[in-house]
Order: structure tokens, then sequence, then C-alpha cells
């Protein structure tokens, strides 16, 4: 397998996370949350001033996704007490994020060289790329067991119906306020644990690394929905599952592009373009069928 | 048992498109009965449903529901005591979810959502049988989404779970509006059949006089936001057809 194509894994299953978050915004719960920008960079920035503050990172891990969790909780409120649009909401908070994200790192880079980053906790193999691989994997797995948990508890069928049909819901009980509020602060978590995982792949946390990570985890969801859709799948576990897989989709196709030669500053159109593409193809593919 | 006393609701206060709602209802509904509402359009027979359910808040008065004072009350709290039937059979039910996912919601209507998973052996077979009652082969089908139902059987499904939990008060708004003959009629025996066999207390919304006629046992008719007829059991029992649609001369 070319270094290409297993960074690209790495990658997909570090913003794996991220992916999730943006599953239960936008499939659960039917909300557009773009704090994601914000708080992805939140949880790299958190990670770095820590890490290099010596801090043990298995301390930072609960710490950075506090930092995402209180994020989503201030795009929550936004959205839930003062009754604004979702999308301007996130667009707030992301933008003030912008600020705290810099004050928080003290300067646009701050770069994590000779730190013992979660990635090397483990050495089960020889090769550190493996090693990096398995940890990765070993966080996500954990994540799938516990997400697929939490939504076919009670109080996940209650976020699903939230999402589905709020005027039952409310008629069920369930605050649809208090339970919108929790369901942010776990996805802008989630988000916070990829910056977490994306800062020390990659060995810095950079200001700017969030612009337009929404469209990533956005695409991985797009892929994911098409595919359930394809296959008629209902299963909660296997729609998580779906999500890695569209995160995986993502990131290879990034790949290829490079390993074409693409140039790099063309990486956020090709992003955007496979996107589009995504979200057309469903609807001009039913429009051909009706026109045949 | 539900107590108003003194509801008004207005809505655009102060405005020049004022409405009067209800305009100062006292009205006692005690536990067991089945009262059906009729009313023409803009009589305030939905918003007086709503403001029992607390979906509005009323302008003035006061609500007991079971000697408590709910007036401040949002919806969600509400449902300690309230199950509904929406007129639109999309409204009462989770479509993506499925039919067990529903019936778990319902079952806690009253309670916590907790972070355990609830659904086990003994829950399905508690939701199959309940749902075997209906006598539409349901039962099997209890892993569907519910949204591939059709409109009747979801509003039978939506009156069904109204009893999973301990709540006793139901509230149907036109719950047969958007269905055919044949499923209306499972609808309403169904309610008929909670109230009587559960004494669960019943309010009906409905606009067709023949429902109206047959079914409850107490009738009250709605005009301009005020109550123009309150007829008991034994008066009701004695009403022809002919005489409530005489009433709408």
């Amino acid at each position: 397998m070319s270094q290409f194509y297993l960074t690209a894994l790495q990658l997909s299953i570090c913003l794996g996370p991220m992916a999730l978050g943006i599953f239960i915004t936008m499939k659960i719960f039917n909300i557009p949350d773009i704090t994601t920008d914000g708080s992805y960079t939140l949880g790299a920035v958190v990670t770095a001033v820590l890490l290099s503050n010596h801090w043990p990172v298995l301390a930072v891990l609960p710490l950075c996704m506090i930092a995402g969790s209180v994020a989503g909780i201030c795009t929550a409120l936004i959205h839930t007490k003062l009754r604004i649009d979702a999308l301007l909401a996130g667009i707030l908070v992301m933008t003030g994020l912008y600020s705290v994200n810099l004050i928080i790192l003290g300067r646009s880079n701050v770069p994590l060289i000779n730190i013992h980053s979660i990635f090397n906790t483990l050495s089960i193999f020889n090769n550190d790329i493996y090693n990096q691989l398995f940890v990765a994997l070993l966080i996500i797995i954990v994540l799938i067991f516990l997400l697929r948990y939490l939504l076919l508890t009670d109080f996940g069928i209650g976020m699903r119906a939230t999402g589905n049909n709020p005027i039952m819901t409310k008629s069920m009980g369930i605050n649809n306020d208090f339970i919108k509020i929790i369901g942010l602060a776990i996805a802008n978590a989630l988000t916070a644990l990829s910056g977490f995982l994306v800062a020390q792949y990659q060995s810095f946390a950079d200001i700017n690394m969030g612009i337009g990570i929404v469209i990533t985890g956005l695409g991985s969801v797009l892929i994911a929905d098409a595919l359930r859709i394809w296959m008629n799948v209902s299963n909660i576990g296997l729609q998580i599952l779906f999500v890695l897989a569209g995160s995986l989709i993502f990131q290879l196709v990034l790949a290829f592009s490079l390993a074409m030669g693409i140039d790099p500053n063309f990486l956020k159109l090709v992003t955007a373009l496979f996107v589009l593409f995504i979200v057309a193809l469903p609807r001009v593919s039913s429009q051909l069928k009706r026109a045949s | 048992m539900i107590s108003l006393q003194k509801i008004s609701k207005f809505f655009n206060k102060g405005k020049t498109n004022e409405v009067t709602a209800l305009n100062n209802i006292s009205l006692q509904i005690n536990e067991g009965e089945f009262v059906v509402v009729i009313g023409a359009n803009g009589s305030g027979k939905t918003t007086l449903l709503n403001i029992i359910a607390g979906v509005e808040m009323p302008s003035l008065g006061k609500i007991e529901i079971n000697g408590n004072d709910v007036t401040p009350l949002p919806e969600y709290k509400r449902s300690r005591w309230v199950a509904r039937v929406f007129q639109n059979p999309n409204n009462g039910t989770a479509p993506d979810l499925t039919i067990l996912d529903n019936f778990r919601l319902a079952a806690l209507r009253t309670q916590r959502k907790n972070m355990t998973i609830g659904i086990n052996a003994a829950f399905k077979k508690k939701v199959q049988e309940k749902i075997s009652e209906l006598g539409m082969g349901l039962e099997n089908k209890i892993n569907q989404p519910m949204g591939n139902l059709s409109g009747g059987q979801r509003q039978a499904l939506t009156l069904l779970m109204s009893v999973m939990d301990d709540t006793n008060i139901l509230l149907l708004d036109e719950p047969t509006a958007a269905l055919d003959p044949k499923s209306a009629l499972v609808v309403l025996k169904l309610a008929d059949k909670l109230n009587k066999d559960l004494g669960m207390t019943t309010i009906l919304i409905t606009h067709n006089i023949k429902d109206a006629h047959q079914y409850g046992n107490r009738l009250i008719q709605l005009n301009e936001g005020k109550i123009l007829r309150d007829i008991n059991a034994e008066m009701k029992s004695r009403l022809s057809l002919p005489d409530i649609f005489e009433w709408f001369g």
C-alpha cells in the first residue's frame, strides 16, 4: 500500500469522531451545526498547549472533549433559548472561537515535536505507522460501541425521536431544548476529539486547521446516507460504520487527487466539488429516471 | 379530573386583528368521562384542547389536573397526565423510528429516559400483545419504521401508545379527519374501548355529528369561545341525530 493511502486511512480514522459528531447533529437531530470548524481547532489548540506544558496525554483527552462540549452548549443555548437559527448560532460561535483559539494558542502555530503523544503510548509493531494506526483504531472502536450503546438507550431513542418528530416528543414528556443541548455537546466533544487526534498525528496545531473541516464531515455523512439508502439499512451500528466508511472514502478521494498530481492548493476545490457530486448524484439520477 | 377556571385566551392582544379564542370558560371534567366537543370552525375547540395540553398558555384563568395547578407547566411536563392524538396522523409518531422504539418512548411518557437500554424481550412481548389487540397484523412488524404504515394504522397505534404508561387523560383532536371511513371507525372504537375498559378520561373534538351522537357520555358545544351547550349523559342518550344537526342550523 502506498504511503498516500495509508496516510488517508489514518487521517480518516482521526477525522472519524468529527464525522460522527456531524452525523449526530445532521442526521439524528436534523440541525445544521457548523460550530465544527471552531470546536475542531479548539480541540487541537487545547491539546497543543497542554501537551507542550507536559500534561499527561490521558488527562488532555477528556479536557479537550469538555472544551468542545462547552462550544456545543454555547451554540445550543443560542439556538434553543434565544430562538436563533441553528446555522447562524453555529456561525457566531465558530467566529468567536477563532479569537478564543488564538488566545489559548498564543500564536498562530505550535509544533508538537518530541512530545509524548497518544500515538506513541503503545508500541506493538516495529513500524511506527502501524502503531499509530493501531491506537487510532482502538479509539474509534471504543467510540463506535459507546455511540451505538447511547443511541439504543431510552435516552438515545429520545434523541432520535426529537430530530424526527419534535411535536411527538413533547407529548412524550421530552424537553426538546434540553436534549438538543446534550446532543450538540456530545457532537462537539467528538469534533474536539478529532482535533486532539489530528494535532498529534500531524505534530502541530494551527489556528487555520479547522477552516472548511465541516465539509469533510458533511461529505462523510452524505456518503453514509447514500450507502444507507442504497442498502436499505436502518440498523444504528451499521449507520455508524457507514459514516466512518464515508470518512475513509472521502480521504481516499483526496489522496487519489494528490497522487494524480493535483496542486495541493486545489484540494479545497476538489473537496467542494466532490461533496457537490455526492449531493447532486441522487437528484440527477432520479431526474434521469423520470425522463426515460 | 380536569378543572378549567375562568379561562380566556386572546391572540394578537391589543392589535386590530385581536381574536378572543376562549372567553371566560369554566369547565369541570370528571375522571372517566368521555366528553365530545363540537362547534363551528373558530369556535375555540382546538384552543381548548391546546390549553389543556399546554401547547398554548391561557391569557387568563387557571387549570388544574388531578388537583395540581398546571397553569404554568409547558407541554412536556403535562405529559405526566395527558396523552394526545393529533389531527395529522404523522404528528403522533416518529416515522424513521421503529414501531418498537415509538412504543418504548410512549411507555416512558411519565418517566425519565435513562441512559440504559430498556427494550428487552419482555418489553417486545408486551408491545406485541398490545398491538395484536388491534387485529391489524402489525404485531409482526414491530421492527419496521413507523413511516411504512398507513395513516389509519399510525393513528390507531398512537392511540394505543397513550395507554402504555399510566397517563389517564386522552385528548383527541379530530383524530379521524384524515382517515378513510373504515380506519376512522377502528380508531373511534378503540378510543371508546380505552375509555370504557381502562377508565381513560377522554376529550374528543369532532366535526362529525354522527360520531358526536354515537360516542361519549357528555356533549359540549362551543360557540365563539363560550360553552353554548353542555349535555350530560342522561340527556345525551335522549338526543336524536336531527336534534344535534339543528344546533348548527
